[in-house]
Formats: C-alpha cells, structure tokens, sequence
C-alpha cells in the first residue's frame, strides 16, 4: 500500500506521526502533574487552573491557534523571550505545530490521569506510610504504578487526536508542506486542488486507520493494565 | 509500656481516652462501635492528627501536641493491620509481603519465619485480588510483621471475615503472641478474640475509657459491660499439673486454684487459658458428697451486683487472688444468703470450662 503514497503524501504521514510524538512526549509529564494537582491538592486557584486546562476542549481550535500567536508568535509575551534569549522560533514551525496539539489534546490526557488518581484507594496510601514509605517511594511504588492505566490511555488517546488536529496547528502553524502540514492539513489542501480528490481519500483512509489503531491499543493496553490489577 | 492520652473531636461525638499499656504483651480495646477503638489506633500509627494528645512508645515520644511533637506515620515503625488488609494490587504477595521488609532496619523477625508463621508460602506468586478474605487479612498481617515493627495495632482484623475465616486465623494470631515478643494493639467487639488474645484489656465506651487492667481482673468484674453480657464469663491463666489417662482429665492449677478439666494436649507445664462461663457456675452452701462434678471449690463472696434485665445477680467470688464470676438468681441470693464476705462452695463442671489454648 505504501507504494501508492507519492513522496508528499508519505513526508506528511511521518510528520503527523512526529508531531503527535512530540505534543504527547512535551505534554504528558505536565498533565500528569496538573492532573495530580487537581485530584490531590488544595491551593487557591485550583478552580481558574481547571477550566483553563479544560478550555481547549470547549473552545473553537481557531481561537486556540489565535491565542497561541498571541503569546507564542514572535512579538507575544513568551514567544519574544524565547526568541531573543534562546533563538527559539514557535511560529511557523514543525514544534509549533507540536505546541498546538500539545495544547489541544492536554485537557485529554488530564482528565484520563485525573480519572485514574481519583480511583486509588487513599487506604494504599496509608498502608504504604505505615509500612516506612515516605511521599517520593509512595509516589513511585503505589501512586504512578496505579495511576499507570490511565496515564498509557490518555497518552494514546492524546496522540490519536494530535493527528488530528487541524484549527490550532493552521492558525498558529500554518500550512507549510515538510513543515507543518500534517495530515489534515494535507487533506484539506488536496481538496483545493481541482484532482486531488484521490489524494485526499488516501490520506483519509490513512487517517482512519491510524485512529482506529490508536483507540484499539489504548483499550488493550487499558485492559490488561487493569486486569493485572483486578479490576 | 505504651501510654496514650487524646482528644479529639468528631461531629457529634467527643473522644477523651488516657490509658498505659504493658509492653510486651497483647491489650485489647473492647468497645462497641464509635467508642473510640479505632481513633486511638489512628492516632498511635500517626494516621489520625487528633486534636491534643501525647503517644509515647518505650520512653519515645511520638505525638506530643502540647510541645509540638509529631512523628511521620513513616518514621514511627508502628505495624498497622487494617479491617480490609489494604494489599497492594498491582503486587503480587511476595511483593506485598516484602514492601515494608526493604524499607526497614534489619531486624528480627524473618521472611521465612513468617511465611511459615502464617502458613501461605503457597500463596507467595498469587496476585491479592485471586485470594480469598482470610488468605489477604493472612498477608496483611505478614507485611506488617516484616515491616520489623516495635509495636504492632490491628484493627479489627478479623471484622470482615466469617466464622469459619476467622476461626482459621485465630490460631496464627495466637501463635503470633506466643512466638514474638511483639507488643500488640488489637481492635476488637468480639469476646472470643477478646477472651483468646488479651493479657491487658481496655474497655472503651462512648468516647471514654471504662475500665483498663488484666484480663482475669476485668473479664469477673461484676460492675463492668462484660459481666452483664450473656455470655460473660472468667479467664484465667493455669498451668497443667497432671494428666490422668485412665480417667481422661487433666488437672489444671494456679498459685490458688486447682481445676479438673477433660484430657487436653498440653503438656506439663505448660501455659493454658480456660473461660468459665458465668451461668456454668453453681454456687452450693457446703460440698456436696455424690455428684458428678469434679471442681467443688470453697471461695468467699466479694460482691453482689443486681443484673437487672436477666433477673439475675452477679457474684464475685475470691480465693486467694483469684476472682470468679458467677450468674445466679436473686432467689439463690436470698436463700444461701451470699452477702459479701461468706463462705461459698462453687460448682463448675469439668466439660463446662473452654480451654482456650488446645495444645
């Protein structure tokens, strides 16, 4: 099947793969932390924090493209810091187009992790205290090997929908082949173009088959984890 | 010696209990549920930050309120046995077994020792959710074991089993007192458990301590909620003096007490419990010459207590320091006038007196 795809086509599979790869690999440490703070503590702004992190999954895709650009282009608040301390350039580029789904599919991955801290049995955690485990062993020997089933499925599901992600990643990313056009993009553009027709249903099938293969594996993966655990 | 003394306050509920317990040797608290039993083992493995208090194990302070003293739950080496064993799903036993057996000194008490103890080597590569109620509160109490701890509290551990569970696991624990000179906080509102494992016994009740002392003082105490149980009765503590073959018993005797019993296993010299029910007793004016009764013992009465609801009296009854507890009617009060003070013979059957402790 391979051999159908044109050197276009192929450069942007691999760059969605890369993208998504990137968005999860940046985003899930930092979900798992948000999402540890929203289940466990008590701070003042835990509310403003959790409909920030949430408002991706409500708001238009553009709007989140266009409050990018506003921080993160060249003469946005971090984005010119990054620029003129480090020389780092978000708009425009294949990274930025990882921060777009990064942020997009964050709200994803911390609802799965939350869902799946909130599960643990605090009685574990207690147990575990009393048996000489101070917070950072309890962390890494009962919390993160429990939470792990919903940290690998948000993961999954993140990374299926970064491949996806189309209003975010044009707006602040443009639609740049090699660069930034992943497969939505290249859908879209290939049906602009008066013979693009079966390009565009490659790709799509493409599309298809990668989000059905990362539902399934998220679902194997989540019930074998749980199995282990009994549940 | 352990000595706790807390307040707290839960809504609608004040608790407010001080007591010392021996160590070692295993004390009970004995209570109805909400008196308080599992506040104060919260509150001695640091799980529970109660309002005001003072915890000190062996001369070692571990919660002082008032001089601002509070150890980690994780620092104090106090084992915990919970009501629901709380064993690590995502382990299998041996994991769970050894999770407080790395993060401990070295100390005395071995893995095999206590797999052996508790009897579930072949449960050692299980996952806990394939292993059944007693099996799981049998691990829970091994990985605390191992957990090297100087103090060991079980709350309720054998509450969510059935009888039968929990008449396998009462052996293990038993052995578990007898082969580790381990001091033991055990939660209970069972009197078998209670009668079986306690040398100190606390009895707790809305929030506040009853009563504290040795089991065979408080267990024939005619003042306190256990006399007025039906199923009150005496423990005591005897030694096996001889066993007659012939005649299949064994006699028993303390400092001031000699009792026959049918033949146990024990050997001579050996520590046994018995409980003699309140209700088994019969009190007797002088002994009585044909009967088929092997313990006809003189005593005087120490105290009368009206049990009211039974239409029953309580009688307290003493030979050296020994107190026996004995049911009657205040009819048989009335008639061998037991006042405190007078001689008493006391009947009790040799079947009628549980031996605890079968060897």
């Amino acid at each position: 099947m391979i051999v159908g795809f044109s050197p276009d086509e192929l450069q942007a599979i691999r760059l969605s793969l890369a993208v998504a790869a990137r968005a999860v690999g940046f985003g899930l440490p930092l979900a798992c932390l948000v999402a540890a703070a929203l289940a466990r503590g008590r701070f003042v702004g835990r509310g403003v924090l959790d409909i920030v992190v949430h408002l991706p999954l409500v708001l238009p895709p553009v709007v989140v493209g266009w409050l990018l650009l506003l921080t993160f282009g060249l003469r946005g608040q971090i984005g010119g810091l990054l620029h003129d301390w480090f020389g780092i350039r978000l708009v425009f580029t294949t990274e930025g187009a990882a921060l777009a789904c990064a942020v997009m599919s964050f709200p994803l991955m911390v609802r799965t992790i939350r869902l799946s801290l909130d599960a643990i049995d605090p009685g574990l955690i207690e147990a575990a205290r009393t048996l000489g485990a101070g917070r950072l062993d309890r962390l890494f020997s009962i919390v993160l090997p429990l939470a792990l089933p919903g940290i690998v499925v948000g993961a999954v599901v993140a990374f299926a929908a970064s491949l996806g992600e189309f209003g975010a990643v044009i707006t602040f990313a443009a639609n740049i082949p090699g660069q930034t056009q992943t497969l939505p993009l290249a859908i879209y553009t290939a049906l602009q173009q008066p013979e693009g027709e079966a390009v565009a249903a490659r790709l799509s099938l493409v599309s298809v088959s990668l989000a059905v293969t990362g539902l399934l594996i998220s679902e194997f993966l989540g019930r074998r984890l749980r199995a282990r655990l009994g549940r | 010696m352990i000595t706790i003394s807390l307040r707290h306050r839960y809504p609608g509920v004040e608790i407010d209990i001080a007591f010392v317990a021996p160590t070692p040797g295993t004390t009970v608290l004995f209570g109805p549920s909400g008196s308080g039993k599992s506040t104060v083992i919260s509150a001695v493995s640091g799980l529970l930050r109660v309002d005001r208090g003072h915890v000190s194990l062996d001369g070692e302070v571990l919660l002082d309120t008032g001089h601002g003293v509070w150890v980690e739950p994780e620092l104090r080496r106090i084992g915990l046995v919970f009501q629901d064993a709380r064993l690590f799903p995502h382990m299998n036993v041996d994991a769970n077994l050894r999770y407080g057996l790395r993060r401990a000194p070295a100390g005395p008490i071995r893995f095999d020792d206590v797999v052996d103890l508790l009897g579930i080597a072949p449960l050692l590569a299980r996952q806990p959710h394939t292993l059944s109620g007693g099996e799981r509160q049998r691990v829970g109490i091994g990985r605390a074991l191992l957990s090297q701890p100087r103090l060991l509290l079980l709350d309720e551990p054998l509450a969510s089993l059935d009888d039968a569970r929990r008449a396998d696991i009462l052996p293990y624990l038993l052995r578990l007192k007898s082969s580790l000179a381990l001091p033991m906080l055990y939660v209970t509102h069972s009197l078998p458990e209670l009668s079986l494992l306690a040398d100190t016994v606390v009895l707790l009740e809305g929030g506040k301590l009853r009563a504290s002392g040795p089991i065979a003082e408080l267990a024939s105490d005619a003042s306190l909620p256990l006399a007025v149980r039906d199923d009150a009765g005496t423990v005591l503590d005897l030694v096996v003096e001889d066993h007659d073959h012939a005649r299949q018993l064994t006699r028993l005797a303390s400092s001031d007490l000699r009792l026959v019993v049918p033949l146990v296993a024990n050997s001579p010299g050996a520590l046994v419990r018995v409980r003699i029910p309140a209700r088994e007793i019969i009190l007797a004016a002088e002994i009585p010459s044909a009967i088929s009764v092997h313990n006809a013992l003189e005593f005087h009465v120490r105290r009368v207590v009206d049990d009211p609801l039974r239409h029953a009296a309580l009688v307290e009854i003493t030979k050296g320091d020994s107190v026996l507890l004995a049911r009657v009617t205040p009819d048989a009060v009335q008639r061998l006038a037991l006042v405190p003070g007078a001689a008493v013979v006391a009947l009790v059957k040799s079947t009628s007196i549980d031996v605890l402790t079968p060897g």
